[in-house]
């Protein structure tokens, strides 16, 4: 079954490879348009992971460390978007900063609009990437215990200088393949991305909504792009490994010898 | 008295009173769930208890209930106690190296980076841990990890020093080494020794409490204790045999003129005082003096006989044996009988004292 499983994922990735049209794949994916989409899903995504990490650290200490009412509560919210249908998202951050929405009005009339906006798009990925910092990041708190802070306590160490100097690099590792998931998340974006910011080119057409768009009019420019967002994806799983793989090993380092 | 704690956490059924004078070692006796670790717990400020008070030196660690509605005040957190804590694991941070992790505590005080590492240095030199400097934890053995973690303890300059069985992670080559050098850096310091073996006790401290079910059932100066256990835990970790006399080249000459030979991993210096510790069940019992090989054999006088398990102990002062009953009654061991302890030299571990 676990051949089957490994088939599933990898005949469709070879199906579309054997699809490319690899004399013209270069200027499909250097045309205008698409650099367009690529610089800026890029330059969204890496806005929307550092705002997730902004958002996303606070929150998972809260969660990880905090005893309060209403925790599990505040971690099941957090963690809705991880299974909302991403267009339901988009629909709720219209219905918020949308000109008719929530905060959308008071936002209008302090001269700011949002909606089908390039920050439309940061924000829409960031609603659904935070969820991947967030469980990453407190799975990370959570396994590496409160021990080590207690005794830095008692060493003498503030709570600022706790949170500085132990349990930041001790959850590293859990934060760096949080941020790689949630800039992964945040690029592969579409839904979201769609119902709240639209389709302009240039100014919120990322690649994928460049793919599927695409997609109607040209076929083989897709399936190159696509290829496009598979190595980037690709680049970006294989970093978030060879980063945790080396700590695991020198985690593990045999004991000396002697006492 | 330089420390004095009252404290009481209803939810534990914790309720404990001591006090401490000025470089004076206690240790803390008691079985598993007695409330040992809740005591460490409440003076480091890492379990705020739900009334008492403790003060150190005239600084105030806590007093609760609090006067104020916030609860800050009566409150001390436990980064400004001067309690540092040494634990079980030694819970190096891994990130750190050995170094940096001993200047942990003079960094966080406030000291210049090449102050704190100076500081660092001559504390690792203190624990025999120089050359492992550069070490990172994940480097070192379970042994070589807890001397740092004692450097990094002491680093902080503790007012009160916390010990939480700080050698039950060893093993029983490592923990010799370790209940040394801890002799060596407790003389003349404050510190709370949670353990539960007695010879930490007989060697590092100078009073013992034996806590049970929360509350502090028997206290006194070490030797007193261990002589004359009141408690039943007391009473059980004194079956452990430990004879008390001055070094030989080869063991320990008690006050009575014995002779006991056994195990030592330091060189002993005859005429400085140390202890011999065997358990009961390495003990033999003959009617007759035995010939041969074993070295420690002596004449006693049996005061007791009681059951131990499926053993009979066999008392005799206050030293005891384990035997089976089937030999017992074959001996024909009864109070009052003449008879002769042996032991092999091998289940016998010498310490100076």
């Amino acid at each position: 079954m676990a051949a089957v499983g490994a088939l599933f994922v990898l005949l469709p990735l070879a199906a579309m490879v054997a699809k490319v049209n690899w004399p013209q794949f270069l200027p499909l994916v250097t045309s205008e348009a698409s650099l367009t989409a690529l610089g800026l899903s890029l330059r969204t995504a890496a806005a929307s992971t550092l705002l997730c990490v902004l958002l996303g650290v606070p929150l998972a200490l809260v969660l990880a460390r905090g005893r309060f009412r209403g925790q599990s509560l505040l971690r099941s919210f957090v963690l809705l978007p991880l299974v909302l249908p991403p267009v339901v998202g988009g629909i709720a951050l219209l219905y918020t900063f949308g000109r008719q929405g929530l905060l959308g009005r008071s936002l209008e009339v302090a001269g700011i609009q949002i909606a089908f906006s390039t920050t439309a798009v940061v924000l829409a990925q960031t609603f659904v990437a935070l969820p991947f910092l967030v469980v990453s990041l407190e799975g990370a708190l959570r396994s590496a215990g409160s021990r080590y802070e207690a005794l830095a306590a008692t060493l003498g160490a503030r709570p600022t200088t706790v949170l500085r100097r132990v349990t930041v690099p001790l959850v590293l590792p859990g934060l760096a393949s949080g941020t790689v998931l949630s800039f992964a998340r945040s690029l592969g974006e579409f839904g979201a991305t769609l119902t709240f910011a639209g389709s302009l080119q240039g100014v919120t057409r990322t690649l994928p909504l460049e793919i599927y768009l695409q997609r109607e009019t040209d076929a083989d420019a897709a399936v190159a792009l696509s290829l496009l967002l598979v190595a980037v994806a690709v680049i970006v799983v294989g970093l978030s490994y060879r980063r945790s793989a080396p700590a695991r090993i020198r985690g593990s380092a045999g004991p000396g010898t002697g006492a | 008295m330089t420390f004095r704690m009252d404290a009481a956490v209803a939810a534990r059924g914790f309720e404990v009173s001591l006090g401490l004078g000025a470089g004076e070692t206690l240790a803390v006796l008691g079985p598993n769930g007695a409330g040992k670790s809740t005591l460490l717990a409440v003076v480091a400020g890492l379990l705020r208890p739900d009334t008492g008070r403790a003060e150190v030196d005239g600084r105030i660690l806590f007093d609760l209930p609090s006067a104020s509605r916030n609860g800050t005040a009566g409150w001390t957190a436990p980064h400004r106690r001067g309690t540092a804590l040494l634990a079980q694991e030694p819970l190096l941070f891994p990130h750190l190296s050995a170094l940096e992790n001993v200047a942990f505590g003079p960094r966080s005080a406030g000291v210049p980076k090449r102050a704190a590492r100076e500081a660092a240095l001559r504390w690792l030199a203190e624990v025999d841990a120089e050359d492992l400097a550069s070490r990172r934890p994940g480097e070192l053995s379970g042994g070589q990890a807890q001397r740092v973690a004692v450097a990094r303890a002491l680093a902080a300059g503790p007012d009160v020093l916390l010990l939480d069985e700080p050698m039950a992670a060893l093993d029983i080559h490592a923990a010799p080494l370790l209940r040394r050098l801890l002799k060596r850096v407790l003389a003349g310091r404050r510190a709370i020794i949670v353990t539960h073996d007695v010879l930490d006790a007989y060697m590092l401290a100078d009073r013992v409490i034996v806590m049970e079910d929360g509350r502090i059932t028997e206290e006194g100066p070490t030797r007193e204790v261990l002589r004359r256990p009141r408690s039943s835990f007391a009473a059980g970790l004194a079956g452990l045999n430990l004879v008390t006399g001055s070094a030989t080249a080869a063991g320990i000459r008690s006050a009575e003129g014995l002779e006991f030979t056994g195990q030592h991993d330091v060189p002993l210096i005859p005429g400085q005082a140390g202890v011999a510790a065997f358990p009961p069940s390495a003990v033999s019992v003959f009617l007759s003096e035995a010939h041969g090989s074993p070295r420690n054999s002596f004449p006693v006088t049996i005061t007791d006989l009681e059951s131990h398990g499926d053993q009979i102990r066999i008392r005799a002062g206050e030293l005891s044996a384990d035997v089976t009953p089937a030999a017992s009654g074959d001996l024909g061991l009864v109070p009052g009988l003449g008879v002769y302890f042996v032991v092999k030299a091998a289940a016998v571990s010498i310490y100076p004292a």
